[in-house]
Order: structure tokens, then C-alpha cells, then sequence
């Protein structure tokens, strides 16, 4: 009796330990992400093993019954990427079917304008080189993908806009376009579907800018690079005024496998609304650095231990990771264990995925420094049409260099801190949220180290004003006004 | 464009004008032309056949109304034409063939840092110092850059006018950083011995092999593959029953 009762009380003990009562539902199976194996992935020449022509491409699976696809028609191509969870994999995230779905607006034949896709290969984020191992070891899955996609939304042309700096890429591009037409695969009568479609190459001439839709869309249309308000938008007034609809190269050119190998397959990978495979690359302080295509979801630490052979002397070495490109915040190393690699995960992280750029930080680095690069990168590249952005960054950078220094005063962290606030969701494009998120990032999770900083400088050269003036170099014998901090004591009260 | 060398506030020393004045701010890059013997809108310049004929096939991809959207490409013709910069001629060329006005492929020409606007040596080194090649050490190479090539300062030329240093922003290599552009080619995974070597190269005018230094093919782990280890899954493989 008595060994009955103590193994029923074993019974109702949880693995965790609670006690729990008959009517408690079990715990589902911890799924485990990430180990994606070499059948599940999309970029099977991502590193330039075999042949990169139409021949090694058509070997590798690609234009392999694209007819096919093409005959099913738009909605069907829409409703694929739908159900596959596809999400854009530039940055913001934004479901694919639904946004290629804008183009096909009730009544759209009634539209006679040309419709283009306009495929965005401006890879610019510091981080960021997956696109690059596309489009020079994958080209004919992005041509590829442009029909298909292109197809989806009913466009007559695709534009793909490449970064001026990738010389080589842009000629294996242009090789496998010309393969292409040469094999009646695009052109009047594409792949024999009777559906006509156009694919261009347009090169851009080096401005990170115009990796934002509006202003890349300006590019192509030779003039400066600036971003366009927004609405209307580019699927209603987008390239030459026509309908247009801007993606990644990596969302587009996984659309074929996708449509090939079922919607099913591809939400089968990552968690819910995070679903599919993702190009990530790893860079920075990590022993191997590399470019992989991982499952979503995959936890941050694995993805780096088992593809980058871990952080360089080891994960205790380990500073903070910038998860997703310079534009997100910087996780310290508590959150680096736990986070997941996609969406929201980051997300409620604090960070983001960005364009799954992995930049390690190891304990040698100066994260102040390196996160005042970004800002002397941003002013660089603000493109200097809205007035916050053209002159917050300036300011951001000249407030970071001074802080890398240490030479400023405690209350100016907030006042930088404020000046990103006020940049912040007041320019016309993304870029000043970019420049203003890695700011707040590292005063988030670093402020203490900015503080120690400031503090040795103080100690060794007196106090200093706002600005970074030295009170030793203010000539007494004239009023200095009393805002300007040069009196102030470190921990002085009161708010900015 | 080029950039200059940061600015911290450098303060001069306590004179009686210290508040009410402040020190010129100048851009980091001139956007004003002025007319210089080298470069004025005298000289002229004109596509030669070849690239004329290029010129028409670029103007093809565009609508016809849409001429000017060629203006990137075509001044990235004129430029290579031109010993890798844009003069004002070459600006005035580009204008006159896209029937635009030549105002407008200014904007264009001063907008984008792939313009050089100034003669540059015969080899145009770039090399990337933003936070991820910054991480892997691009401070070296641009510093063993910048004294192999006796001394220079970024954005400056050397005297043979063989080799132009400038410091560029992300170039997009950021898994095989540190890494430069000499002309169009990328060299990856550099170390101040690689670097020297292919300066050295360059000098003696051969070209290196492009990619990275290390001895691994592409952005791989170099310590051995960690994906793509089988052969690739062939056409109609594990697709839908209706597309294999």
C-alpha cells in the first residue's frame, strides 16, 4: 500500500516538477531547429563548386518544368507562396504572397501600363554577402525565380538592380540571362508558356541608399537615389509610373523551389510565421566565418558553433552579436544564448533579423567603436533629403566619436540618446531608424562601459563641457553660460 | 566620395573670440566644379565604336520616353572609357547622347561614390574599413596599404600615378573580411603579407588571383565544410508528384 501510493505520487510529478493533476494536458515534443540537411536546401551552389552556366544549373534542378509552373497561372504561383509562409528577406519581413498579391488588384487587365518586377540585389548592409553567393554561384535560380515571380504578378519585364561594386556577380548574371534567351527559357514566348517576359540587369554605382525600394526604383530611372513618400505605393506608381513590386534576390529566386517542391516542404522548416530556409552569414570574431543556408528558427549559439566552429577563444569570449546587419540593435551575450534565429524571436528581443547578417563580437572588441563606425557609415550614406537624417547622423557620429574618446559628459548619453528618439520614424525611409537603432542598442545594453569611459577621460584630462570642450581650455575671464555643462559634476541631478 | 581623415573637435587654443565664433565645416567631398586644364568641358570626349554600340543595346532596356534611366550605366561606360573617372566632358557626352539636360547627370555623377571625378592612379585600391572588416583587422591592412605604397593618405595618389588608396564603405564581403577592391576584383581574407603581395603584383603589372588569400574557394568555413557536402539533388528530385 504504501509503495503504491509513493509511485502514484511519482506519477503525478512532472518532469519539471510540479505536481499536476490527471486533467493537465501533456507537453508537446520540444522541437529542436536548425540541422538542415543537404536535400532541403535551396542554394545548392552557394559556394561555386559546379558550374554556375545553364547547363550545371539545369543538372541542379532549375527550369526543370517551369512551364508548368507558369501554366498554373498567377493565383496559383500567389496562393504557393502564401501557403509556404514565405517572408521577404531583406529585412522588414513582410509576407511575399501577400505583397505580390497587390499587383493583382480586381481588374487589373483594364490597366494597360507595363507591370515590372524589379528584383533588389543592392546587397549594402554592412554584414550582409548572401546575396552574392547567389547571384554568382545560383544566377539562373534568381532569372529563374524573376519569370515565376514575375509571372505570379503578372509583369511584363523584371529589372534586377546589382550593386555596382559586384562586378563579377553582375557578369555571371548577365551570362545566365543571355543563356536564357538564347534557350527560348525567357523572352516573347518563355519557356514555350506563351507568357512574354524580359529580364534586365541594371547596375547600380555605389549608394547603400538604394537598397530601399522607393529610391532604388529613382535609381533605375537615373536620377539620384533619394527615397520616394510613400503612398502611393510602388505596386500602384512604381517604376516609370507603372506597377511595380520590389523583393529581395533570396525571396525571388527560392519562389521556383517553392512552387516545385510544395508549399508544405517549405513551411515544414522553422516555427509558426517564421517559416523556410535562410541564407544566414557570419562574420566577425567567430573561428570560421561563413555563409550557410540554415533552417528559420535555428538557435543563435548553434548556428555559430556548428557552421563558424564557435566564437573565437571560446563562447564565454563572447561580447554581444549583432544578429541581423548594422540597422538592428546589439544583443548582449544572456540573450545570445536563448534567442532563435527569425522574426519574432529577435524581435522580442529587442533586435531584429534584419537580412540574417551575423556580425560576432568577441570580448577584445571596442563595441563603442564599432558601433561609431556604423554611425560614421550611416552619415556616409544618409542620402540628405530629409533634414533629420542628413543632419542627426552627422551629429550621431560626431557624438560617438567623441564617446569612443570618452570625451563628453554622463548626461550626454541621453541627449544622444534623445537626438535618436528625435531622428526616429521622422524621415521619409528607414535609413534613420537604422542609424538611430544600434545607438540605442548599445546604450541599452553597454551603457555601463560608455559611463566607465567617459569617467576615466574625466579623471585624467578634468571636466569637460557638452561638446567635448575641456574646461581647462575655457578661458575664465569670459561668461561661459552655465548650460554648458563645464561646472557640472559627474552624477549631477536633474534631466536634460 | 573620398573621405577625409575624421574630425574630433579639435579645439584651438583659448582665444578672446572663443564663443561667438566657430570653425569652417567643410564637406567631405567637393561637390563644385571648376574648369582645371585636365578637366573642362573643352576636351572632348565621344564613346568609340564599341561602346557606342553597347551605349545603344543599355538604351534598348528602357522605355523609349525613358531614356535617361541609362544615364548610371552609360556614365559607368564613359568612366572606364575615360581611365576610370568622369570628367565634365564625359558628363556633357552622356547628356547630349540621353537628350537630357547636363545638370541632370551631374546630380547623378555627384550622388554616387562609384563616380570619380578626379583622375585616379591606374590601380584604384578600395579598401573597406566598416565593423565587420574593422573586427577582422582592416585597420592594419589599410595602415600596411597606405605605408607600402610609400606613405600615402586615403583618397591620395601615388606619384607614378600607379596606385589610388581610398577608405570605401561596406563592399559586401563581409564573410571574407578584411577584404579590398583593386579595380573590380576582390581580394578576401587579407592579411598584411597577402596585402603586400598583391600591391607587389599589381606594381609589376600582373593581376593576382581575385578572392580570398587564405586558400578557401568562396565564403565556405574554412576549416571544412559544414553544408553542401553531398552532391546536389538533381531535376525533379523530391518535388511534387506533378513536377517531377
Amino acid at each position: 500500500m504504501l509503495k503504491a501510493s509513493s509511485s502514484s505520487s511519482i506519477a503525478l510529478r512532472s518532469a519539471s516538477g510540479h505536481l499536476r493533476t490527471f486533467a493537465t494536458a501533456v507537453d508537446p515534443p520540444v522541437r529542436r531547429y536548425g540541422g538542415l540537411k543537404d536535400q532541403d536546401r535551396i542554394f545548392t551552389n552557394a559556394y561555386c563548386r559546379h558550374d554556375h552556366g545553364l547547363k550545371g544549373a539545369k543538372s541542379r534542378g532549375d527550369w526543370h518544368r517551369t512551364k508548368d509552373i507558369l501554366l498554373k497561372g498567377d493565383s496559383w504561383i500567389i496562393q504557393q507562396i502564401k501557403d509556404s509562409g514565405l517572408r521577404g528577406r531583406g529585412g522588414a519581413g513582410f509576407p511575399s504572397g501577400l505583397k505580390w498579391s497587390f499587383m493583382n488588384k480586381p481588374n487589373w487587365q483594364e490597366d494597360k501600363r507595363p507591370r515590372y518586377l524589379v528584383v533588389n540585389a543592392d546587397e549594402g548592409e554592412p554584414g550582409t554577402c548572401k546575396d552574392r553567393e547567389i547571384l554568382r554561384g545560383d544566377p539562373h535560380k534568381l532569372v529563374e525565380g524573376c519569370l515565376v515571380a514575375g509571372r505570379g504578378m503578372n509583369a511584363n519585364a523584371a529589372y534586377i538592380y546589382i550593386r555596382g561594386e559586384f562586378v563579377q556577380e553582375a557578369n555571371h548574371l548577365n551570362q545566365a540571362i543571355a543563356e536564357a534567351y538564347k534557350d527560348g527559357l525567357l523572352g516573347p514566348n518563355a519557356c514555350g508558356s506563351g507568357y512574354s517576359f524580359d529580364v534586365y540587369v541594371h547596375r547600380g554605382a555605389g549608394a547603400y541608399i538604394c537598397g530601399e525600394e522607393t529610391a532604388l526604383i529613382e535609381s533605375i530611372e537615373g536620377k539620384q537615389g533619394k527615397p520616394r513618400l510613400k503612398p502611393p505605393f510602388p505596386a500602384d506608381v512604381g517604376l516609370f509610373g507603372c506597377p511595380t513590386t520590389v523583393a529581395n534576390v533570396e525571396t525571388v529566386a527560392v519562389a521556383p523551389t517553392i512552387c516545385r517542391r510544395g508549399a508544405p516542404w517549405f513551411a515544414g522548416f522553422g516555427r509558426a510565421r517564421n517559416q523556410g530556409t535562410k541564407l544566414f552569414c557570419i562574420s566577425g570574431h567567430v573561428n570560421n566565418p561563413c555563409v550557410v543556408e540554415e533552417e528559420m528558427s535555428i538557435p543563435l549559439r548553434e548556428l555559430i558553433e556548428k557552421h563558424c566552429g564557435g566564437v573565437r577563444g571560446g563562447w564565454d569570449n563572447l561580447l554581444g552579436i549583432i544578429p541581423g546587419g548594422c540597422s538592428v540593435p546589439v544583443l548582449p551575450i544572456k540573450d545570445c544564448e536563448t534567442v532563435l534565429m527569425d522574426y519574432d524571436s529577435l524581435k522580442d528581443a529587442q533586435s531584429g533579423l534584419g537580412t540574417g547578417a551575423v556580425i560576432v563580437m568577441d570580448k577584445s572588441t571596442d563595441i563603442i567603436a564599432a558601433i561609431a563606425r556604423f554611425s560614421s557609415f550611416y552619415k556616409h550614406e544618409s542620402c540628405g533629403q530629409c533634414t533629420p537624417c542628413r543632419e542627426g547622423t552627422t551629429w550621431m557620429m560626431n557624438m560617438m566619436d567623441r564617446m569612443v574618446e570618452g570625451r563628453g559628459h554622463r548626461r550626454e548619453i541621453d541627449m544622444l540618446l534623445e537626438l535618436t528618439k528625435q531622428v526616429e520614424g521622422r524621415t521619409i525611409c528607414a535609413l534613420g531608424d537604422a542609424a538611430a537603432w544600434p545607438i540605442q542598442g548599445l546604450m541599452r545594453h553597454f551603457r555601463p562601459e560608455v559611463e566607465a569611459r567617459i569617467d576615466a577621460f574625466r579623471s585624467k584630462h578634468g571636466n569637460v563641457a557638452f561638446g567635448g570642450r575641456l574646461a581647462s581650455e575655457v578661458d575664465d575671464t569670459l561668461a561661459v553660460p552655465d548650460n554648458l555643462g563645464v561646472r557640472l559634476p559627474v552624477d549631477a541631478p536633474g534631466t536634460v | 566620395m573620398l573621405r577625409l581623415p575624421r574630425r574630433l573637435p579639435r579645439l584651438s587654443p583659448p582665444s578672446s573670440r572663443l564663443i561667438s565664433s566657430t570653425a569652417p565645416k567643410r564637406s567631405d567631398a567637393l561637390f563644385i566644379h571648376r574648369d582645371t586644364p585636365y578637366n573642362n568641358p573643352e576636351i572632348a570626349f565621344k564613346f568609340d565604336a564599341q561602346n557606342l554600340k553597347r551605349a545603344q543595346e543599355i538604351i534598348s532596356h528602357y522605355p523609349p520616353q525613358y531614356k535617361k534611366a541609362a544615364t548610371i550605366p552609360l556614365l559607368d561606360l564613359g568612366q572606364r572609357q575615360n581611365k576610370g573617372w568622369t570628367s565634365i566632358s564625359v558628363m556633357n557626352y552622356v547628356a547630349e547622347l540621353l537628350e537630357m539636360p547636363p545638370m541632370r547627370v551631374y546630380e547623378v555623377a555627384t550622388f554616387y561614390t562609384m563616380f570619380n571625378r578626379e583622375p585616379i592612379g591606374t590601380n584604384f585600391v578600395q579598401v573597406c574599413t566598416t565593423t565587420p572588416c574593422m573586427l577582422r583587422g582592416s585597420t592594419d591592412i589599410l595602415n600596411t596599404t597606405c605605408a607600402h605604397l610609400g606613405g600615402l593618405k586615403p583618397g591620395e595618389t601615388t606619384k607614378d600615378g600607379k596606385f589610388t588608396v581610398i577608405e570605401v564603405e561596406c563592399q559586401g564581403a563581409c564573410s571574407n573580411a578584411p577584404m579590398m577592391a583593386v579595380n573590380d576584383d576582390f581580394y578576401e581574407d587579407l592579411t598584411p603579407e597577402t596585402t603586400k603581395k598583391i600591391l607587389d603584383a599589381f606594381a609589376k603589372g600582373e593581376k593576382p588571383k581575385p578572392g580570398p588569400q587564405s586558400g578557401r574557394k568562396t565564403s565556405e568555413n574554412s576549416a571544412g565544410l559544414t553544408a553542401l557536402t553531398t552532391k546536389p539533388y538533381g531535376p525533379g528530385e523530391f518535388c511534387q508528384p506533378e513536377f517531377q
